[in-house]
């Protein structure tokens, strides 16, 4: 640390006029080598464990590396290869992992894109305890996937479960919710919704505290009902905010794994074993790690080639 | 202090200018139908987590008795009292790992991403934006790709079931440096200027001036870490293995498989699980949801 600590008499000298030849009122007084000793501890762990691993990553997925075996012999695209030929032991579970994932991402994200705005919308008018309201709704989003997990799973139970308690006071019978499908998907995906739609509640909330309500007061002078302001100030005033939530929500969504595991164990069946679980399987229970890392790579192409289509899809069209 | 506003968006606080015309736009009373609507919302998302606390309490075959009984025929603290006795499923020894690697590794990245942010906010200096670059093009990485050669560095290291694997490896993560940089980008230039002139270095204005005012970013940053590494679940599941070495998320999973249905056991070590996180969350709630508010705006 001692670069940071020692001044630098040369600069501090040229004071009062710093800076005039690298442009208007910029100050350069530190060491020329303070800024990288300062970035150095954060680049260095960033190597380490960010974009050293990703490229090691590419390398596993190259080799039949078998964590157990001394030998990891290069194998070239093999395991690439693998996933798409129907003949491998791996293709099936891969992709109907991929399929569980597609499943559960489709069905859960118009859900938390759409019943957040909702709630924001509802939280955006003034009323006592407004925010009282808003942290009860962010609760179970501090929780995290392992206790939501093992509370759903006595929620659901299909005997003793609340849910099903709740649901026999309007003469509903019991419903197997971790053993029969479509009831898992249902299951899954509702304790999603109800874990982390507070996450996108808050966003959008900011962002309908950047819409000027000048907007809104124009618009009820033209007629604008409650509709005709949700649909041309809201929405356009939320455009950016929508890239947002839909993409991180698609994203967060493809990575299920917590719920799965805990609650359904992947069943009944295997038809919630999501791609992160086969993955994960293949790989730290199996340590089969080159398939696994192939498997990786593939489901990271498929999610940014869905994070393009989006950003595409929202994008402005008739840029002013 | 200061009279430093801190970016982090309020969005109680409309703005301004917004605010006159805000309250004529707001005459309109909420009628009895939104108070029941945003009651029974709320309902919707405490009863399930009263539910695991009221059922940690309850004997056995009460938490096991159709139709279901909302008043527990008896209080007990029989689940913490096996939980506590259980030496296969050490939950207080699963509390202290879980405590000690978020707050190692809340403190590590607070440490690591303020000394990063500051020259990346505030200096000019060669190789400043491929830098920036880099750390936004990580931010756009799935996680799951860090899985396997994490996995394996882990091992290389012997970080496999040690609370290591759990402080370190996240400490790169983009989302600490690029929300600090953003606080520092927008504090006014002269209170470093005038320090500058009274002689004081770059370590002294980091330290004193800069960190000072920065409380509420540093403490939003922080809590969202902990929150982060204390829920963690995928990764201590597989990096972590011996019982006394687990987490209380990857010993929530072990409780339950051992507890099946003694219910009242598992809610037992949900709730030890969510208490210290529940507590944390009611004192620095406004901190925590603007964080939130915060980084998806900017996104």
């Amino acid at each position: 640390m001692s670069t940071t600590t020692t001044p630098a008499p040369a600069t501090t000298a040229s004071l009062p006029g710093a800076g005039g030849a690298r442009g208007a009122g910029k100050l350069r007084l530190h060491h020329p080598l303070t800024p990288y000793v300062m970035c150095a501890p954060y680049l260095i762990l960033l190597c380490m464990f960010v974009l050293g691993p990703a490229v090691y990553g590419i390398w596993i997925s190259l080799h039949d590396w078998d964590f157990m075996l001394p030998q990891k012999p290069f194998v070239g695209l093999q395991n690439y290869v693998d996933l798409t030929d129907p003949s491998s032991v791996i293709f099936q579970d891969f992709w109907h992992g991929m399929r569980a994932t597609a499943i559960f991402t489709v069905a859960s994200v118009p859900f938390l894109v759409l019943i957040p705005l909702g709630i924001a919308i509802m939280l955006n008018r003034r009323f006592k305890g407004r925010s009282f309201f808003r942290a009860v709704i962010f609760a179970p989003f501090v929780l995290g996937i392992a206790v939501i997990g093992v509370l759903f799973t006595y929620l659901l139970d299909a005997q003793f479960g609340l849910v099903n308690g709740f649901l026999g006071l309007f003469g509903i019978p019991p419903v197997g919710w971790a053993q029969t499908q479509p009831w898992a998907w249902v299951a899954l995906v509702g304790m999603t919704v109800w874990w982390t739609l507070g996450f996108n509640t808050v966003i959008y909330l900011a962002g309908l505290q950047e819409i000027p309500q000048q907007n809104y007061e124009a618009a009820s002078l033209d007629g604008a009902g409650g509709w005709g302001k949700f649909v041309h100030i809201t929405i356009p005033g939320l455009r950016n905010v929508l890239v947002f939530t839909i993409t991180t929500t698609v994203l967060a969504s493809a990575n299920m794994f917590g719920q799965s595991y805990l609650v359904t164990k992947g069943g009944p069946g295997d038809s919630t074993r999501t791609a992160i679980m086969v993955m994960t399987e293949e790989g730290l229970r199996n340590f089969k790690m080159g398939t696994a890392s192939a498997m990786s790579y593939v489901l990271a192409v498929f999610l940014g080639l869905v994070s393009v289509i989006i950003f595409l899809a929202l994008r402005e069209r008739n840029p002013k | 202090m200061t009279t430093l506003q801190d970016p982090a968006v309020d969005v109680d606080a409309p703005k301004t200018e917004d605010r006159k015309h805000r309250k004529a736009y707001n005459q309109h009373r909420n009628g009895p139908i939104f108070w029941v609507g945003i009651v029974l919302l709320a309902l919707v998302f405490v009863v399930p987590i009263l539910w695991m606390y009221l059922t940690s309490v309850r004997p056995v075959d009460d938490a096991r008795r159709i139709p279901i009984s909302i008043i527990p025929e008896r209080f007990t603290l029989r689940a913490y009292e096996l939980i506590f006795a259980d030496a296969e499923n050490p939950v207080l020894q699963w509390a202290l790992n879980s405590l000690l690697a978020a707050t190692a590794h809340a403190f590590l990245v607070i440490v690591v991403a303020a000394l990063a942010a500051y020259p990346l906010a505030r200096m000019e200096f060669r190789g400043r934006n491929l830098i920036f670059s880099v750390i936004i093009a990580t931010l756009l990485v799935p996680s799951f790709i860090f899985l396997m050669p994490n996995y394996l560095l882990m091992s290389r290291l012997g970080w496999l079931d040690t609370l290591l694997a759990l402080i370190v490896p996240g400490a790169a993560g983009a989302f600490s440096v690029f929300f600090l940089r953003q606080f520092f980008l927008a504090m006014p230039k002269e209170l470093e200027e005038s320090a500058l002139i009274d002689g004081a270095n770059t370590w002294h204005i980091l330290t004193r001036i800069v960190l000072p005012i920065s409380k509420p970013a540093l403490v939003t940053l922080g809590t969202l870490t902990f929150l982060g590494n204390w829920n963690d679940f995928i990764w201590p599941v597989f990096v972590l293995f011996s019982p006394e070495r687990l987490t209380l998320p990857a010993g929530l999973a072990t409780l339950q498989g051992s507890y099946n249905i003694d219910y009242p056991v598992v809610m037992a070590g949900a709730t030890i699980a969510s208490i210290p996180v529940m507590i944390l969350y009611i004192f620095v709630q406004r901190y925590v949801i603007e964080g939130v508010a915060t980084s998806g705006l900017k996104g």
